[in-house]
């Protein structure tokens, strides 16, 4: 089956030739619009719309937007902030980025019509260290926003005032998790929260209730109020709404970002039909579904069972180029579908050595508050990097998934899962790869690059 | 005294045993009462919950309900509520109990958990027990024998880290030890008010260090010693001085203000090697000020007074104890106690002040409070002289009507109980007019000008009770034997006492104790044995209306605080 054409929601204007990223090249472009036919409308009524949509954010875990925002303590008395989530940082994924650099506007329209929609006077968006250029292009879309009082004191003369701040993180991956970017935008260590207590809906910045969205979600909410939540929710598939934007990075002929109605393409169509599949003379190999952290999927298994299509359950036999690429078939094969970054690697690729790159990245980001994510990630990066760079023992393969198997589910942030998944699923499907790495090594060219 | 109100209690089940406990209580101290150990490295009672070390974890559920009509699911199997239990594990001490929570505290999924936590605890720190001053207190070693798994699995290098960092005046940091359990750094803040501990760099590499330009010297540092379950911060004066199993524990009250701390002498063949904290919820909670941990080394101080001296002479007890009564026979006697006695010798010198016909005075010895654990009132004992009737009036820091009494030439005796009566207004001219007996410790000014020196024990030494500012009364124990040549003061006193021909009192604590128990009314049914260590509050009905001079302190608000509180309500 031949895959299904894009569909640019999101990333209608990302490359179009000619627009740029200031606000008359949005204006023009009928931007603003939606805003001015939001905040003549009801909040809750925006609110209803979101949750009809069946909109699920886009940060990674897919958690229902509409639920997320009805969680929000609104009779505390205490203001509620909106935090935008900027702070994208999983590897491979490469979406969030293009939004503010080519279209800021579009994410200024999405946080202001959800700000308005949750009675948000204060709205931060918390921007990765890393991305200075972003920085600077939102806090110039943002003034010219305020220039024509569409950001600021009393918008269109509703007497409704909203403020965007720009806050930039420090480069930490964990400020990507929503307790740690409070910490974080609180000014203080990016320590994640324990919840209980201190749900964002309830006790968030400074103690407020406090919505944390990604700027991809954000974005949505737009198009959600411009046509409304039941039409949104006929783009995609049931449970799985609206378009899904994916990263292909890695061993392909065309890697980049495709956007295409949710739970309508298939793995293998995304990579071999839309990506053109694997480099000359080369064959697919992996494939980690939704972000570095995302359990990796061995081209050549089988994944079966039984899954529900409308009322009916029925059977199951996908081979990895026929999972459907939405949240719930990713998460029902074992994977996610994460923040939509797709790593894909092909036959030329050493597993034991793709992991101690990844783990590399794990271990210098976890914050070390929990004890098992600490030791967890730095004992399992120091046990791959001496596979590749010193001695490799039959038994490392064992000691590695026993290791990673003591972190998930043991920690106060997800993080715990995010640096212990890749070393188990590794583990369990390439198992013989990391036993027999030793002996592969010998057979290795003196002169590889080496590993961080 | 006035009874706690009930608190509302909550029904838990933990390993199958039903038990009710107060509302808010979290599970390691719920299972606490059950005798079940929750091993914790982050968690203190008397700190915000961190939930970091993940030690505690325990497998949990709650009571099962229908979704749809609320209803209790039955479970067939067992005939009772059906209980959901949670497929991983939780944490104990970010776990207050709620009405029907299933606990299991020793399940396999708990000691699969504890097992993997002890594990990476463990492969980072250093294998130094045998030079590090935590073993024999540590909680790594206990948890790690009682909950690890035995061997170890890890080949890789360890983390290298600072290994003698002085984060301040007393306290030496040992960052390759530290758990990270941030223990030390909530304490900072939220219990000295001094937020100057914080980590830098990140992951397994995080370092515990002051924030820049600042340093860990505020006057309650050593109790990040105590609380570190590890020997990451070590006390500067104790490092590597003393094993703590060969230390005797001796329970004790500090002796720098009314607060009247609970603490623990530590002790060996006669040394005093550190004081730690003694918790007591109502006073002290587990916290103690550096300033009274180095007390200590007063009892081996230089210039400690262990000769008898008459008249500039060495002599002995008797001979110099015989020549005391007869200037006390002589009449003109007035009596200088102190509120660093004893509630036992204060009694016994208000029985010497009554048979000799002498005024009691207390010398007042105050500056400004901490409003944590040192109140404004430096001596711990004035209440006892109130209690015990030596002084019916708050002292002053001055003996003003003392002065002018001997300057009129009404007074030619001065008993002073350790107080220096020169720092206490009485001029060297003045002295010169009385005799002066000096019961004391340390030599001062008014011990170069007496007649008689009658050398006594310090607080470590002996026996007895003191009534803080709560007028809890709460006793304290001989840690360390006297030195030669010093006698305890109840032996003197009583002595004294006896000399002036009315009676022989007891010279021992628990003896003397009927006589105080039917002679004092506040103290009356009481008995030194029967007093518990975290002390008892007596009736302060008679004093309401005294003006003391303490502002609020932990646990601990001024009548006037509480009556304008109750006004305000």
């Amino acid at each position: 089956m031949p895959a299904p054409t894009q569909h640019r929601l999101i990333f209608q204007h990302i490359d179009e030739p000619g627009y740029s990223n200031d606000i008359d090249c949005y204006l023009r472009n009928g931007g603003y619009e939606v805003l001015k036919k939001a905040v003549a409308q009801k909040p809750e009524d925006l609110r209803e719309e979101v949750k009809k949509s069946g909109l699920r954010g886009r940060g990674g875990a897919g958690f229902p937007c509409g639920f997320k925002w009805s969680l929000v303590d609104r009779k505390s008395g205490k203001p509620i902030y909106l935090i935008v989530n900027a702070d994208e940082s999983e590897p491979g994924t490469f979406k969030d980025r293009y939004i503010m650099h080519q279209d800021p506007h579009q994410l200024i329209e999405g946080t202001m019509i959800s700000c308005f929609a949750n009675d948000v006077k204060q709205a931060y968006i918390y921007i990765r260290g890393e991305m200075p250029e972003g920085a600077r292009i939102l806090e110039k879309a943002i003034a010219e926003a305020r220039a024509q009082n569409l950001v600021g004191p009393n918008i269109l003369g509703t007497g409704y005032s909203c403020e965007i701040f720009v806050h930039r993180g420090a480069g930490a991956y964990i400020c990507g998790e929503e307790t740690g970017l409070i910490e974080s935008l609180e000014g203080k260590r990016a320590n994640p929260r324990i919840k209980p207590p201190y749900f964002p809906a309830v006790l968030g910045l400074y103690q407020c209730p406090t919505i944390v969205n990604n700027v991809e979600t954000l974005c949505h909410v737009k198009h959600i109020v411009q046509q409304g939540g039941a039409e949104y929710a006929k783009i995609g598939t049931p449970g799985n709404t609206g378009t899904r934007i994916f990263c292909v990075s890695g061993h392909v002929q065309r890697p980049g970002y495709y956007e295409f109605p949710a739970g309508t393409i298939t793995m293998g169509q995304l990579l071999n039909d839309v990506c053109g599949g694997p480099l000359p003379g080369r064959t697919f190999k992996a494939v980690i579904p939704g972000g570095s952290s995302a359990k990796v999927l061995r081209f050549g298994e089988r994944y079966k069972g039984k899954r529900k299509v409308g009322t009916d359950m029925v059977d199951y036999d996908w081979g990895v180029e026929d999972v459907p690429m939405d949240f719930d078939s990713l998460a029902m094969i074992g994977s996610m579908g994460g923040s939509g970054g797709v790593i894909v690697m092909d036959d030329s690729v050493n597993m034991v050595e793709a992991l101690a790159n990844i783990n590399a990245f794990y271990q210098h980001e976890s914050c070390g508050q929990c004890t098992p994510c600490r030791e967890g990630s730095l004992w399992m990066k120091k046990i791959s990097s001496r596979m590749v760079h010193g001695e490799a023992r039959k038994e490392d393969a064992a000691l590695l998934k026993s290791v990673a198997d003591q972190i998930p589910g043991r920690t106060i942030c997800a993080f715990g899962e995010a640096c212990s998944w890749p070393t188990q699923s590794f583990l369990i499907k390439f198992k013989d790869e990391f036993e027999g790495y030793a002996e592969a090594k010998k057979n290795l060219p003196a002169d590889r690059l080496s590993l961080v | 005294m006035i009874a706690a109100p009930k608190p509302d209690l909550v029904t838990v089940n933990i390993d199958g045993v039903d038990i009710s406990v107060p509302k808010g209580t979290n599970v390691i101290e719920a299972a606490k009462l059950l005798q079940k150990d929750v091993p914790h490295y982050c968690y203190h009672p008397k700190l915000s919950v961190a939930g970091n070390c993940r030690m505690c974890m325990i497998e949990m559920g709650t009571p099962a309900f229908d979704p749809a009509t609320k209803a209790p699911v039955t479970d067939p199997a067992t005939g009772k509520q059906k209980i959901n239990w949670i497929p991983r594990p939780q944490i104990g001490c970010g776990t207050t109990v709620s009405p029907g929570l299933h606990v299991k505290t020793s399940s396999s999924m708990v000691k699969d958990a504890r097992e993997g936590v002890m594990e990476f605890l463990l492969i980072n720190h250093p294998l130094d027990c045998p030079i590090c001053d935590q073993a024999g207190e540590c909680k790594l070693q206990e948890q790690a024998t009682g909950y690890g798994r035995g061997y170890s699995r890890f080949i890789e290098e360890k983390n290298v880290k600072p290994k003698r960092t002085q984060l301040g005046p007393r306290v030496t940091l040992d960052d390759e030890r530290c758990i990270l359990c941030s223990r030390c750094v909530r304490f900072s803040k939220e219990i000295a008010n001094d937020d100057v501990l914080g980590f830098v760099d990140r992951g397994s590499y995080s370092t515990l260090t002051c924030h820049p330009g600042k340093k860990l010297e505020n006057n309650y540092s050593l109790n990040t010693v105590d609380i570190c379950p590890v020997g990451a911060l070590t006390s500067t004066d104790f490092r590597f001085k003393m094993r703590v199993w060969f230390l005797k524990q001796t329970n004790t009250v500090d002796i720098e203000s009314s607060v009247g701390v609970n603490a623990v002498v530590w002790s060996r063949e006669g040394t005093i090697y550190r004081l730690t904290p003694r918790r007591n919820d109502e006073v002290n909670d587990t916290w103690m000020p550096d300033s009274g941990r180095i007390l200590y080394k007063q009892v081996a101080a230089t210039d400690r007074l262990t000769a008898v001296k008459l008249n500039g002479s060495d002599t002995s007890l008797d001979i110099a104890l015989h020549a005391a009564a007869a200037l006390l026979k002589a009449g003109s006697v007035s009596i200088v106690g102190s509120g660093r006695a004893s509630v036992e010798e204060q009694f016994l010198l208000k029985q010497l002040a009554t048979a000799t016909g002498a005024q009691g005075h207390l010398v007042a010895r105050t500056a400004s409070g901490d409003k944590l654990l040192i109140s404004a009132d430096r001596n711990p004992n004035v209440r006892g002289a109130l209690v015990t009737g030596l002084i019916s009036q708050l002292p002053c820091a001055e003996l003003k009507q003392l002065s002018r009494d001997i300057d009129e030439g009404k007074i030619k005796t001065v008993v002073s109980h350790g107080e220096d009566l020169h720092a206490a207004g009485l001029t060297a001219a003045l002295l010169a007019k009385v005799a002066v007996i000096y019961i004391g410790t340390h030599a001062n000014a008014t011990s170069a000008a007496a007649n008689i020196i009658l050398p006594t024990l310090h607080t470590f030494e002996k026996a007895g009770t003191f009534v803080n500012q709560q007028f809890r009364i709460q006793k304290f124990y001989a840690a360390v034997p006297a030195p030669q040549g010093a006698t305890n003061d109840l032996v003197v006193l009583a002595k004294l006492v006896a000399s002036t021909g009315t009676h022989t009192p007891a010279s021992e604590v628990h003896a003397l104790w009927p006589a105080i128990a039917a002679a004092v009314p506040a103290l009356a049914t009481m008995l030194y044995k029967n007093i518990p260590d975290t002390g008892l509050l007596l009736d302060a009905t008679p004093w309401v209306g005294l003006p003391f001079v303490e502002g609020e302190t932990l646990h601990y608000k001024p009548a006037a605080a509480i009556a304008a509180e109750a006004a305000r309500s």
